[in-house]
């Protein structure tokens, strides 16, 4: 298990998005770039025309292996945005249940003339072997349980936009760490910031080895909400149960779901986050999920911005991640 | 604001030189005041004026156009100010970044927009600008106030108010700073 952001931080990728670590030789730098940009393009989503011409003539084609849908509507509006036309291609309904091979539908999509692919797969390091075969951008909508690297920077961009920074900032992060790649790319993001992030699972949820991680472990939820700036809730993949690596699903809530009680522990200003979907009821309460600092439909909303902000980077403005050009 | 020049104008990069003073700060405060004077005639008064600078050469001299008005009508006029990157036409020929957050205060329906910038060179800005504003509205009509036309059109853009006319060859830099006006090269 390769430890977030690790290699990339040392060769950084100008053209693809596959890792948070892609981001430039300083990751923070990458990052900061990021979330400047997407002050821009919240601006433009709050125009009555939310739309501007700059991708013109571009085409940005979904490449999606695995269910998702606020992901790639998310990507789609953000294309859409930037007047780029889009393809979704759905392998529900497509020549891959004939048996035809990823590196068939890859070059046949490439043959249709495309800017960027979003690529999202149930294996992990997928995205990477597209862009080896792909001459256009690839970005990483998920892998496995590797990388989910757009999720990262809005997650950083709303602690950015409610809190006013990530740095310094302690942030739990909570569940289900061993299947994330949300938690893998979070984890990179917000230590790459400066943030002081605390892994709250039990052992048979933790990655088996966070070797070179930079975070620290907790077991027990309650003893770390105190202190907890920002409270990042993990889905429960319940179409992981049958493994067993918990008991049930109210065991585990008894012990990591975020209650209304737990809820209490958190400081006044902490933030709850979320990536979706939620199991309401088993990761977070209902209630909870509706508080003050529940921050989970900014994160929904300041996604589109975000994915906006990547797409130009890669696609329209020709300077490369951490921007060294002409800043 | 030299920043600016030096991002959109050919060569980027390196460092600029200045040859020659071509406004000094008094000569901006004057010419200011006089296109100050020409908006108010122009428009026979202020009403529905909303001023918008250009990131970010624009931005300042919106500024101080407005500081003038004010002192000269005693009208607070509306300023905003607009980053044209997402509406350039050379996307994908060189890097393209915007450099702050567009502010355009209100809905531009049935204003009369004065555009302001630094340097009005080819003109493409200015294109861009035009676009951009269509996206808050339709505005009564767009005027253009520039501290300094250089010359070099390439699209057919001409400014309503202008601080100095000035002869330039294509390879100079004009650069507007607070403290005047300089003309000299890019050295890489």
């Amino acid at each position: 298990m390769s430890r977030p952001g690790s290699g990339a931080r040392r060769h950084g990728d100008p053209r693809n998005l596959i890792s948070i670590g892609d981001l430039g030789p300083d990751v923070a730098d990458g990052i900061e770039e990021v979330m400047r940009l997407t002050d821009s393009f919240v601006e433009v989503s709050e125009r009555a025309i939310p739309k501007v011409p700059t991708l013109r003539g571009r085409t940005v084609v979904s490449l999606f292996f695995e269910d998702s849908t606020r992901t790639r509507l998310s990507f789609e509006t953000a294309a859409k945005r930037l007047s780029a036309d889009t393809m979704t291609f759905s392998v529900g309904t497509s020549s891959v249940k004939k048996g035809e091979s990823l590196r068939d539908t890859v070059e046949t999509i490439e043959a249709m003339g495309v800017d960027a692919i979003v690529v999202r797969h149930a294996s992990s390091g997928v995205p990477r072997q597209v862009a080896q075969w792909a001459e256009a951008s690839v970005i990483n909508a998920g892998d496995g349980w590797h990388e989910h690297p757009t999720q990262a920077l809005l997650d950083c961009y709303t602690i950015r936009q409610r809190a006013g920074g990530v740095a310094g900032k302690r942030i739990a992060i909570v569940g289900d760490v061993k299947h994330s790649r949300v938690a893998r790319s979070d984890v990179g993001a917000f230590t790459a910031l400066g943030a002081e992030v605390t892994l709250v699972a039990p052992p048979t949820l933790l990655p088996p080895s966070l070797d070179g991680w930079p975070v620290k472990v907790s077991h027990d939820l309650d003893s770390v909400l105190a202190s907890t700036d920002v409270c990042y809730l993990l889905r429960m993949q319940r179409e992981r149960m049958s493994e067993a690596l918990v008991p049930s699903l109210r065991e585990y809530t008894a012990l990591y779901g975020l209650t209304a009680r737990r809820a209490d522990l958190l400081p006044e200003h902490a933030l709850i986050m979320h990536p979706g979907p939620m199991n309401r009821g088993v990761e977070i309460a209902a209630e909870v999920a509706e508080r003050q600092g529940a921050v989970i439909v900014d994160q929904v909303r300041n996604g589109v911005a975000v994915r906006m902000a990547v797409l130009f980077l890669l696609l329209g403005s020709g300077t490369e991640w951490g921007g060294e050009s002409d800043r | 604001m030299a920043e600016r020049e030096r991002r959109l104008t050919p060569p980027y990069g390196g460092v600029f030189v200045a040859r020659t003073r071509v406004m000094s700060a008094d000569d901006m405060q004057r010419a200011t005041w006089r296109m100050a004077h020409e908006i108010i005639e122009r428009n026979h008064g202020l009403d529905g004026v909303v001023l918008i600078g250009l990131q970010t050469g624009g931005v300042p001299l919106a500024a101080r156009l407005a500081e003038a008005l004010r002192q000269i009508e005693g009208i607070e006029v509306p300023v905003g100010c607009l980053d044209v990157a997402f509406y350039r036409d050379d996307i994908g020929l060189r890097p393209v970044l915007p450099e702050a957050v567009t502010d355009i205060p209100g809905d531009l329906d049935g204003h009369t927009v004065v555009l302001v910038d630094d340097v009005l060179f080819t003109g493409r800005t200015i294109r861009a600008a035009l676009d951009a504003l269509t996206d808050y509205g339709r505005a009564r009509a767009v005027q253009l106030a520039v501290m300094v036309d250089r010359g070099h059109r390439e699209l057919p853009i001409r400014p309503d108010f202008v601080g100095k006319n000035l002869p330039t060859r294509r390879d100079e830099v004009v650069d507007v700073a607070a403290d005047g006006v300089d003309l000299g090269e890019m050295v890489k």
